[in-house]
């Protein structure tokens, strides 16, 4: 697919892909070594994840040369099981789609080659994938015939956002977060409060417990537009503890995420309005968070929204999003040229 | 026998075809593109040069380092996928023996020095031997001061190479006994990579690609952090 050869015909099938085309999709853009197998687009053939998180947990983050490293390691064995799982072998790949942003740029870079390479030997398609889309698709491989616009509230350690899905490929960012993440909020809370790494399922099982409205922490931008804002919250909550040091972790736990949980859910159903769309659809890690889970579900039906969660495994990241997201962008672009390379600072649209 | 070897550890990435008859193809560029988007071009281009279709190849080779990490891992995770999607082993053989078996024909001890960055060298020393080079020591990561050192504690004649020795040249040139390698030879070559595979693959002294592993002679920072931190 090089432009340097297009002096020699290719041999590779250039046919729209079809309900029975498979792809395999390659995820490393941050601490997961993914790979999938999805058909049509929509069927799940298989998806393994290697999670790293206990290779950073001593670090309270994501350590970007380990990541590498790890993924070096990784990815070949995670490929050759998601294909043993979807019973096929090099034969039965017809594209080969890989994350190449945003993303750690060294890590992107190892997923990037080795799909390549993948693609070579095979001698299929190479599809570059760019990751915010990929989470966009992870709702499509439970709900194929989802009504479109939607607008998307992607929110993980990475990323908070609200995307409005006119179509296909269509897409327009309608805010984003001004300061950090909401996951990277979550985690920074959680080391301050000494719950350990990963922060969001620390506080999500010991905000169960508390009071919610135990303390009336801010609620950053909650009425200004679709932008968010997550660090007045993070030091909030560390000046609270401070003048309080005897004050119930649990009860500091919920009412911080519930002052999260809020804000995402007042500029998602806001988002939607103002977009006119048919659904409100939640992605990415924090996704995971079961009081945002439910009070989504609660604002969807309060507003008559159809609403849409995928199951927590696809919310995280993983690859079967990548190849769903590979077979609509082989169908809409075509084959993505072997020079291309990865773009840590990749956007949407 | 068919073997393809790819080298992406220094600022230069190539990659060659060659077997029994020597090397039918290859390609390298230094030209600061990123890795990633020229090798697998690269690797396309070189099997059309060699007329050959991917699955004759029957060994993959790889630079495993040590080298600039981000760039050797595109070579090392493209040929891993390669050999695995192939079926066929690997051969993994450092940047350092590739850079000092280019310059085998002469009786100086040999000293192949690669650029780590951050003020620190990646170096070995080598004699020449019949057929090829044996390494004298471990590889070693230092300062230019501590190679100096070394130079001078070998008491023999020494030829320095590498995009180390050409970055740090100032360190070394007034020493009586060193002399310097040429630009050309400041890069580990693919074709050395398919040289030297060839006859490891002749003794059968391969991997399966899920246990080659790059040569990184360096912690990540924050595991140096940690381990400061740590007091280990
Ligand atoms: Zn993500």
């Amino acid at each position: 697919m090089s432009t340097l050869f297009a002096d020699e015909p290719s041999t590779r099938p250039t046919a729209a892909p079809g309900p029975d085309t498979r792809i395999l999709g390659i995820e490393t853009s941050c601490d997961e070594t993914a790979a999938a197998v999805v058909a049509g687009g929509t069927r799940v053939l298989s998806s393994v994840v290697s999670s790293q998180v206990d290779l950073h947990a001593r670090f309270g983050g994501v350590v970007p040369e380990i990541a590498s490293r790890a993924h070096v390691e990784l990815l070949t064995p995670v490929v050759a099981e998601a294909l043993v799982e979807a019973g096929i072998d090099g034969d039965g790949v017809d594209a080969v789609a890989a994350t190449v942003g945003p993303g750690l740029v060294g890590s992107l870079l190892v997923g990037v080659s080795a799909a390549k390479a993948l693609a070579l030997v095979w001698d299929v398609p190479f599809v570059a994938v760019n990751h915010l889309e990929a989470h966009l698709y992870a709702a499509f491989l439970e709900e194929p015939d989802l009504e479109l616009p939607l607008v998307v509230l992607l929110v993980s350690g990475g990323h908070t956002m609200l995307i409005a899905m006119e179509d296909h490929g269509r897409y327009r960012l309608l805010g984003q977060t001004l300061d950090d993440a909401a996951g990277e909020a979550f985690d920074k809370v959680a080391r301050y409060l000494g719950l350990g790494y990963p922060g969001g399922p620390a506080i999500d099982r010991l905000g169960a417990t508390g009071d919610a409205t135990a303390i009336d922490f801010p609620r950053g931008m909650l009425d200004a537009g679709l932008d968010f804002s997550f660090s007045g919250l993070k030091t909030a909550v560390i000046n609270h503890v401070r003048k309080h040091p005897d004050s119930d972790t649990a009860d500091v736990a919920a009412s911080f995420q519930e002052a999260v949980v809020d804000v995402l859910v007042a500029k998602a159903r806001r988002a939607a309005a103002e977009v006119g769309a048919k659904g409100l659809c939640l992605g990415g890690g924090v996704a995971a968070n079961s009081r945002l889970r439910e009070r989504f579900l609660d604002v969807c039906e309060e507003d008559g929204l159809r609403g849409f969660l995928p199951s927590r495994s696809l919310c995280t990241d993983n690859a079967a999003m990548v190849a769903a997201a590979g077979w609509w962008r082989l169908g809409s672009d075509g084959p993505s040229p072997l020079d291309a390379g990865a773009d840590p600072n990749l956007r949407l649209g | 026998m068919l073997i393809l070897g790819i080298e992406s550890a220094t600022a230069q990435v190539g990659c060659a075809i060659g077997g029994h008859e020597g090397v039918l193809a290859s390609f390298h560029a230094a030209r600061g593109r990123r890795h990633a988007e020229v090798l697998a071009p690269g690797i396309e281009f070189v099997r059309r040069q060699a007329r050959i279709e991917l699955h004759e190849i029957s060994v993959v080779a790889v630079d495993i380092g040590p080298g600039l990490f981000t760039g050797l891992r595109v070579g090392v995770a493209t040929a891993k996928a390669m050999a695995h999607a192939l079926r066929v082993p690997m051969i993994g053989v450092s940047s350092l023996d590739l850079l000092a078996f280019a310059v085998r024909y002469t009786h100086r001890l040999i000293v192949p020095v690669i650029d780590a960055r951050r003020g620190e060298l990646f170096y070995a020393f080598y004699r020449q031997v019949p057929g090829g080079v044996q390494r004298l020591g471990h590889y070693q990561l230092g300062k230019p001061g501590d190679l100096a050192s070394e130079l001078v504690a070998t008491g023999e004649e020494c030829l320095v190479l590498g995009d180390g020795a050409l970055r740090y040249a100032e360190q070394f040139d007034d020493m009586a006994r060193v002399e310097f390698g040429e630009p050309v030879n400041a890069y580990p070559l693919a074709t050395s990579l398919v040289a030297l595979a060839h006859a490891q693959a002749l003794r059968e002294e391969w991997v399966n690609s899920w246990e080659l592993e790059p040569l990184y002679l360096r912690k990540a920072d924050a595991e140096i952090n940690w381990q400061s931190r740590a007091g280990a």
